[in-house]
């Protein structure tokens, strides 16, 4: 290394290192401006913007669901509750070894295949940490196998919560209805933040009608959240307000009564306050139980609820739709006094049929040797059908169709509970657009006396009858009696709901039909005679007895040889006491044969659990 | 600023960091961020005293490597200097043939007691090489000089790329062209690298990792995929812009505490640094990392040998390089490149490696001769 020239480097690189120093500060000063004009820009410029962002990152909105409304009968008697309910829930991450504490479990409790299934598709979609049922509703001698066994189970626990239970099962079970699990169709319907956290809605009855004041109002609670989701801690928590309590017009006894009396026929029985509309009970048979719908019927079960001849599921009182028979003429008989067709003393020949003018054709009777000559109140008491088959054809249907439209027949009450059918009154432009066919002279006749095309459901009768106790006052049914916010303790009773009053040429003709259907018990030629022993009061009724299988022109035969599921459905309305009526009832009774057998004594077994029951 | 060549005067406590050959404003600079470091870690690990004491050992280690570094006179570091660099190479192949496998990529030597990172040692044995190369040349290097010094920064750089790490061996890479920036590379010449190195970002795609390939895609658009590959910036901008100019406090960094941010003890820990202490904190740390920089350029203008000069200056714009290459990736200038933010960051070897660096630095400045003027 030559000494001079190191010397002279040394000189020359010191410099080049000053200079190249200087453009390193240049640099690194122009790469620090970037930075932090970057900084800058994230932490002051857009400030607001990330902060708003970390937020939403860890302040999530949990749903409280409310509590749902309890629904009582009219007298405090509960019928829908909120009950603790006790489910095995496993937390995925705590458990060591899923499929030997399944094994294990299995062998302490039954669960079935169907409930590990669907455990496994909840734990495929949460996450690892959050708690998903496995069982539900354990009884509590699993609950205790379970506790003394807790030790054998890390991440498995029993955990309590609300779930709806019928404390009285079947009983009004078409009323009320049931709630079950939200699905997508549930969800489309109501607005779907106020049920975040929900996991029951009304499916049917009350509870779907009254669905939006038995749910109440979603809370929320502000909680700190990681990134996983899990929950650390509420910061702030806006509690649910929960649904009202609902109080029912109707009453259980009586609602019991009736079940009873309709024992194992298929039918239906409604009983109305006519002087407010409160339906009082309201029964279908056969009944089943809504409790298993709660949380989700199995397959099996559900199958053969659906598949039973019986149809449980059908509420018979809103909508099935019945021939009235009979029970259509005490109407039939305001229509003629009405339009003057018939006076109360005018009177009919009834030799067993009755034939139209020019014709030959014979319209039998259900008495084959006739009444003889019969006025009004005698062709009532005795259900003279010739009577009715010439007041029809002297009112006409365009009168007939308009005068019975008047009380409510082929229009729905207005009852809530969803799904009422309106029954069908025939008239000759609804043949013309249904059907594409004149209307015939003959089936007016047959309308008249409540057969052919005349529909109605247990309800609208029962409305209908209401309309003629009161002389004309139409309420609407209905099942809600009052509200009550739980809160508050605030009973919100509901407001009677009215229609048009029917106001006849001459009032009297109210009392003069009232008094005929009184001789249909009363009478000793009355068809419902069989009802009145031992009555300490009075009722006014009319049977019914709706044919289903044409016997041809030769009228009715031997009952007992027709097979059952054609025989006639049986009808009783009537209501009590006739001339200050407190209660209305229809009863209908599928292939129960005459009315005055099968119908009236269930009629007369809730008039008096109601009259009697409720003066003592 | 404190200038002590070696002399004989001053107080006790002069003597004595004369004696131990220390610089101390490198000293106290790289203490106080390895501190601050500490704080931020006891957050960023919530509260982990475990990981925090772990740290504590690793920076003591790390001083007494910087201790025992600056004791080696730099003519002896300029001897060891080819036979760092070959040892290097030598182990960088050994890891890639039987390299232990982390993180899906092969960058330790399993040496029983620790583990070694051979990329590591070689942040400081390129400059070291190259440095040493170009210690008897006539300065500015010629064209052979440079292609010869590409060679030593190329080989490495790309042994280290296989493994893969990236971010190791852009720093590798940068730690060689400094020395060559201090050696008076022509500015010709480096725009020119500048210009072959565009025209060859294809051939680097072509040769990329896909994860190393989605880095560089997420880098142009994280909102691309903000829950996959574009989360980590996503997430780190979030906690930095969230931050605001104070901060949320020490401890009170949501997105860190509540796990929104990804690696926040490791490399994008100065994303919780910023959250919890705001763009005022960051801009003190800057100024610390600012301030060591400025004093390792210093010490190379203050150098008395081609070597010291070119290894002093080179290692100062490296440790600069290595904070701006983390700070632009954590903020979301540069793609994540998979480096951490020197002296704070929880983990070992880069600590041990820049304390090391700086342990060179103090070498080359206390080690001065008395030379006329």
């Amino acid at each position: 290394m030559a000494r001079r020239l190191t010397l002279k480097d040394y000189l020359a690189e010191s410099q080049l290192t000053i200079v190249r120093a200087t453009w390193a500060v240049i640099l690194i000063g122009l790469l620090t401006a970037v930075l932090i004009a970057r900084l800058v820009y994230l932490q002051i410029v857009s400030y607001e913007h990330y902060a708003t962002l970390s937020k939403e990152n860890w302040v999530k909105l949990l749903p409280v669901p409310p509590t749902r409304g309890l629904i009582y009968d009219r007298n405090g008697v509960l019928l829908a509750e909120n009950v603790p309910t006790y489910n095995l829930e496993i937390t995925p991450e705590q458990v060591p070894n899923l499929k030997s504490t399944l094994a294990r479990l299995r062998r302490l409790i039954p669960i079935s295949d169907d409930d590990v299934d669907a455990f496994r598709q909840l734990m495929a979609q949460k996450p690892r940490f959050e708690s998903i049922p496995l069982r539900f509703r354990l009884t509590p001698k699993e609950v205790a196998r379970f506790a003394v066994n807790r030790w054998r189970f890390p991440g498995v626990d029993v955990t309590a919560r609300l779930s709806r239970y019928y404390p009285l099962g079947p009983l009004a079970v078409h009323d009320i209805g049931y709630v079950g699990r939200i699905d997508v169709a549930d969800l489309q319907r109501v607005n779907s933040s106020e049920y975040a956290g929900t996991s029951y809605i009304g499916k049917t009855g009350i509870e779907q009608y009254y669905e939006a004041l038995l749910h109440g109002n979603v809370g929320v609670e502000q909680v700190e959240a990681n990134a996983q989701g899990r929950t650390l801690r509420v910061l702030k928590r806006d509690a649910p307000q929960p649904g009202d309590d609902l109080y029912l017009t109707l009453d259980t006894r009586l609602q019991e009564t009736a079940q009873k009396a309709l024992g194992d026929y298929h039918g239906a029985v409604v009983a109305l306050d006519p002087n407010n509309g409160d339906i009082l009970a309201m029964v279908s048979t056969p009944v089943y139980n809504p409790n298993p719908f709660v949380d989700g019927i199995d397959a099996k079960a559900y199958r053969a609820l659906r598949d039973n001849p019986g149809h449980p599921l059908f509420d018979r009182a809103i909508r099935g739709m019945y021939a009235p028979g009979s029970t259509i003429k005490p109407f039939m008989a305001l229509a003629g006094l009405q339009y003057g067709t018939v006076t109360p003393t005018s009177t009919v020949y009834c030799p067993g049929y009755y034939q139209l003018p020019g014709s030959s054709r014979k319209y039998w009777g259900w008495k084959r040797t006739g009444h003889g000559t019969v006025d009004l109140k005698e062709a009532i008491t005795e259900s003279c059908d010739v009577y009715f088959y010439s007041l029809a054809h002297e009112l006409g249907i365009d009168r007939m169709h308009a005068f019975l439209s008047r009380f409510g027949f082929g229009e729905r009450t207005g009852v809530d509970v969803p799904g009422e059918k309106a029954g069908l009154l025939p008239s000759p432009q609804w043949k013309e657009a249904v059907r594409h066919q004149p209307w015939y002279p003959g089936e007016t006749l047959i309308n008249g006396i409540g057969q052919g095309y005349t529909l109605v459901t247990p309800l609208q009768l029962a409305t209908a009858v209401a309309a003629l106790a009161t002389h004309g006052r139409r309420v609407v049914p209905h099942l809600l009696y009052a509200t009550k916010d739980p809160s508050t303790g605030h009973l919100q009773i509901v407001p009677t709901r009215y229609r048009p009053t029917i106001v006849l040429a001459n009032p009297a003709y109210w009392k003069d039909v009232i008094t005929s259907m009184t001789d249909v018990v009363s009478s000793i030629h009355g068809t419902a005679h069989s009802i009145a022993r031992g009555l300490s009061y009075t009722i006014a009724g009319k049977t019914g007895t709706a044919q289903l299988f044409g016997t041809g022109e030769g009228g009715y035969k031997d009952e007992a040889k027709i097979p059952f599921k054609l025989r006639d459905n049986a009808l009783f309305i009537g209501f009590a006491p006739a001339y200050d009526p407190k209660i209305v009832v229809a009863v209908i009774v599928e292939h129960g044969g005459y009315g005055g057998v099968a119908a009236a004594p269930i009629a007369r077994k809730v008039m008096d659990e109601y009259l009697v029951r409720e003066k003592q | 600023m404190l200038d002590s060549p070696t002399t004989a005067s001053g107080s006790g406590f002069h003597r004595l960091t004369t004696r131990l050959h220390l610089d101390m404003p490198l000293l106290i600079g790289s203490t106080a961020v390895a501190l601050l470091g500490l704080v931020i870690l006891y957050s960023a690990t919530d509260q982990d005293m475990h990981h925090v004491w772990k740290q504590v050992i690793r920076l003591v280690v790390a001083l007494v490597a910087m201790l025992l570094v600056a004791q080696v006179p730099p003519h002896w570091l300029r001897r060891i200097a080819p036979v760092a660099f070959t040892a290097g190479i030598l182990l960088l192949v050994a890891v890639l043939v039987v390299g232990h496998t982390g993180k899906g990529a092969q960058r330790w030597l399993n040496l029983g007691l620790f583990r070694f990172q051979p990329g590591e040692m070689m942040k400081l044995a390129v400059p070291m090489m190259v440095a040493w190369y170009l210690h008897d040349k006539a300065l500015p290097p010629g064209r052979l000089q440079v292609a010869l010094c590409a060679l030593m920064i190329l080989i490495p750089t790309g042994l280290i790329a296989r493994q893969p790490d990236l971010g190791t061996a852009v720093l590798v890479a940068a730690a060689g062209f400094f020395v060559l920036f201090f050696a008076g590379l022509r500015w010709r010449l480096i725009l020119g690298m500048l210009a072959l190195g565009a025209a060859l970002v294809p051939v680097l795609w072509h040769f990329m990792h896909g994860y190393q390939r989605q880095r560089v895609l997420t880098f142009l658009n994280p909102e691309n995929d903000p829950l996959g590959a574009g989360y980590h910036i996503i997430q780190s901008t979030i906690a930095l812009g969230s931050g605001g100019l104070y901060g949320k406090g020490w401890l009170n960094g949501t997105q860190s505490h509540l796990d929104f941010l990804p690696e926040g003890s490791t490399d994008f820990i100065l994303s919780v640094f910023g959250e919890e202490f705001g763009l005022f904190g960051i801009l003190v740390l800057l100024a610390l990392y600012l301030f060591l920089v400025v004093r390792g350029l210093y010490i190379a203008t203050q150098a008395q040998t081609t070597f010291t000069r070119l290894l002093a200056g080179g290692l100062a714009l490296t440790f600069f390089f290595f904070v701006f290459v983390n700070a632009g990736m954590v903020t979301g200038l540069l793609p994540v490149v998979g480096l951490p933010l020197p002296l704070i960051s929880y983990g070992g070897t880069s600590m041990v490696t820049v304390m090391a660096g700086f342990g060179m630095l103090m070498s080359i400045h206390t080690h001065r001769k008395l030379l006329p003027t």
